[in-house]
């Protein structure tokens, strides 16, 4: 999966601009079961993540010769590792790094690409036409193989990945802002705004920003998706988190050298993985429908 | 319509300028001294100041961009300092590798998703349409590593019918061959299904109720031609030209993919070239693959313009 296969499009965006109120919107995602669903598990992995330290039953750094690769047990729900650690702890604080990966990038590009996408529709002119020709150039590189190619140049660990994932994911957020800013410009209340004298940039912080609000929030739900897979993606290949600290991406890259005789070392990570991008898609699909009434 | 190819082409231009030039800032995010990384552990002085000369690093940026960009117009992505190799020759001999996968997978994924998004839209709201749906949503959030590795734990290692790695290349050995691409292949064909399904789904809900499918069905054609014929080959256009724009996931997809079942292909180049810090074949490959991705994008857009005569006017 990329970043671009969870981009909403622009008439969807647009759509959604028809914005509810948040109490409406909020009582409407509630009533869609996949995103309550999704919604439910984001935050179970949410408080694991917090609480690692006191819900995972074994310090995960902790080695013991005498319990290599135990199959699952009712000492070692998930069974052990390789070096003798309790994949349920690792799993539950593997937890924060993912969790942390997803938010941290996506704040990183939501924070780099909003303010120049709102630069490139509100000013236009050759503003735009650099910015546009440079996230053109930006999307011309696959997701993943740009966010590997800096987290290489940048050196291997969870925060570069971060880094890399968020610059990746930059283009997006530009392209997405720019469009609905587009959309928004030529508003009457945009025009009144402009019309009794107020800065460009309160026009564009206090009028454009909030009415373009919605289709962001989705795009931001969807991206902490596949922000998440990059990142386990990363640490997969040796380029995220680094061992011995605990993370999905690279417990997968060890347990796949015991896959025939401790197969419970691949599987739990992995579901992890899964069940938590899974959530966020369900959240995202979800969030657009509530705040946008037409969308089916 | 030759205005229309000369638009599209000048505005390639530009993005492809920005593109190397993205590449090859790259280089200026290594800390400190780029010959010193480059020059490996050993950091040899002889190394070092070969590397200095080479890469013009006693130069101002822009002129060494200007070095840079030169060698590449002539075809020259410069050398692998670990195997002494020309990155373009590297490039030519794993792309077939990856090449081979990447079709297999986008068989797959049409095979799979173009005929579910078909189902799911024409019963829409049906138990089929719930199905479809849940197929699409598990493809997007299996990261496709783990797929592999599930993949490996019950066809090679509890079944026994399929090896778990290594490559055969199909003029020795077509079944060898075959066996060991058809895991890696459906891994990497089952995210863009779902991409396809979704596209699908939604192309066909538009064309299906659009006036000369209600027409058709008006004159009495029997469904499954309404279906097939009037609506699916309307549909189709703008599903296959998407299937271009899916490249970058799947390029993507097979470095994981490569990893995950030991295939020597592009991806496993671009891994192994991180790991012995070989940082011009990473470079190479990365504008490479943005290269390529951009003449697919160029040609999609042309494709979608021939065929749709309403584009011409």
């Amino acid at each position: 999966m990329s970043a671009a296969d969870l981009t909403l499009t622009p008439a969807a965006a647009q759509e959604m601009q028809v914005s509810a109120r948040p109490a409406t919107a909020w009582r409407r995602l509630l009533r869609r079961r996949g995103a309550v669903l999704g919604l439910a598990v984001v935050l179970g992995f949410a408080l694991l993540a917090v609480f690692a330290s006191w819900v995972a039953p074994y310090d995960p750094l902790a080695t013991s010769w005498s319990v290599i690769r135990k199959a699952p047990s009712a000492h070692y729900l998930f069974g052990t590792d390789e070096l003798g650690r309790d994949v349920f702890s690792r799993v539950i604080w593997g937890a924060r790094a993912s969790l942390l990966a997803g938010l941290v990038s996506v704040c990183i590009s939501s924070l780099l690409g909003v303010p120049i996408g709102l630069l490139a529709g509100y000013a236009g002119g050759w503003t735009d036409a650099l910015i546009s020709r440079f996230t053109d150039a930006m999307l011309a590189l696959p997701f993943l193989i740009l966010a590997i190619a800096l987290a290489a140049f940048l050196g291997p660990s969870l925060s570069n990945a971060m880094v890399a994932i968020g610059l990746s994911a930059t283009p997006i957020f530009i392209r997405l802002t720019r469009a609905q800013v587009l959309a928004v410009k030529v508003e009457d209340y945009v025009e009144a705004a402009r019309a009794i004298g107020n800065p460009h940039w309160r026009i564009a912080l206090r009028h454009i920003l909030p009415n373009i609000l919605p289709p962001l929030i989705v795009q931001s739900t969807l991206s902490i998706a596949a922000a998440i897979i990059a990142e386990a993606s990363l640490s997969f290949l040796g380029l995220g988190q680094q061992p011995p600290a605990p993370s999905w991406g690279s417990m997968l890259n060890t347990a796949k050298n015991y896959i025939d005789n401790a197969p419970w070392m691949a599987i739990w990570p992995g579901l992890s993985i899964f069940l938590l991008v899974l959530s966020f898609n369900l959240l995202g699909d979800g969030l657009r429908d509530a705040l946008d009434p037409r969308h089916k | 319509m030759p205005a229309y190819f000369a638009r599209r082409l000048a505005a390639v231009i530009p993005t492809l300028i920005l593109v190397t030039m993205m590449v090859f800032c790259l280089q200026q995010l290594l800390p400190g001294d780029p010959a010193l990384v480059l020059a490996g552990e050993d950091q040899d002085p002889n190394v070092v100041a070969y590397l200095h000369r080479k890469m013009h690093l006693d130069e101002p940026l822009p002129v060494r961009y200007g070095y840079w960009i030169a060698g590449v117009l002539r075809g020259d992505l410069g050398e692998s300092l670990r195997i002494q190799r020309p990155v373009r020759q590297l490039i030519a001999e794993k792309l077939p590798v990856t090449l081979e996968l990447a079709l297999l997978a986008m068989g797959i994924a049409l095979a799979i998703g173009v005929p579910a998004g078909i189902v799911s839209a024409v019963y829409r709201g049906t138990a089929w349409d719930y199905l479809a749906n849940v197929f699409a949503l598990w493809g997007l959030s299996t990261p496709n590593f783990w797929l592999g590795i599930l993949m490996i734990l019950l066809f090679s290692v509890t079944l026994g019918w399929l090896p778990a790695s290594g490559y055969v290349s199909p003029w020795e050995d077509w079944r060898g061959n075959l066996a060991a691409m058809i895991m890696p292949a459906f891994v990497l064909g089952n995210a863009i299904a779902a991409i396809l399904m979704r596209h699908t789904r939604s192309a066909m809900l538009q064309v299906l109720n659009a006036d000369y499918v209600r027409t058709a069905r008006a004159k009495g054609v029997s469904e499954p031609r309404v279906v097939l014929k009037h609506a699916l080959r309307n549909a189709l256009t703008p599903i296959i030209t998407l299937g271009a724009l899916e490249f970058g996931t799947l390029l993507s997809g097979a470095v994981l993919t490569e990893q995950v079942f030991s295939i020597p292909g592009f991806g496993k180049l671009i891994v192994d070239a991180v790991f012995n810090r070989d940082y011009l074949v990473v470079q190479g490959v990365v504008l490479f693959t943005a290269t390529v991705y951009i003449l697919l994008n160029l040609l999609a857009d042309l494709a979608y313009f021939v065929v749709n005569p309403r584009m011409r006017g």
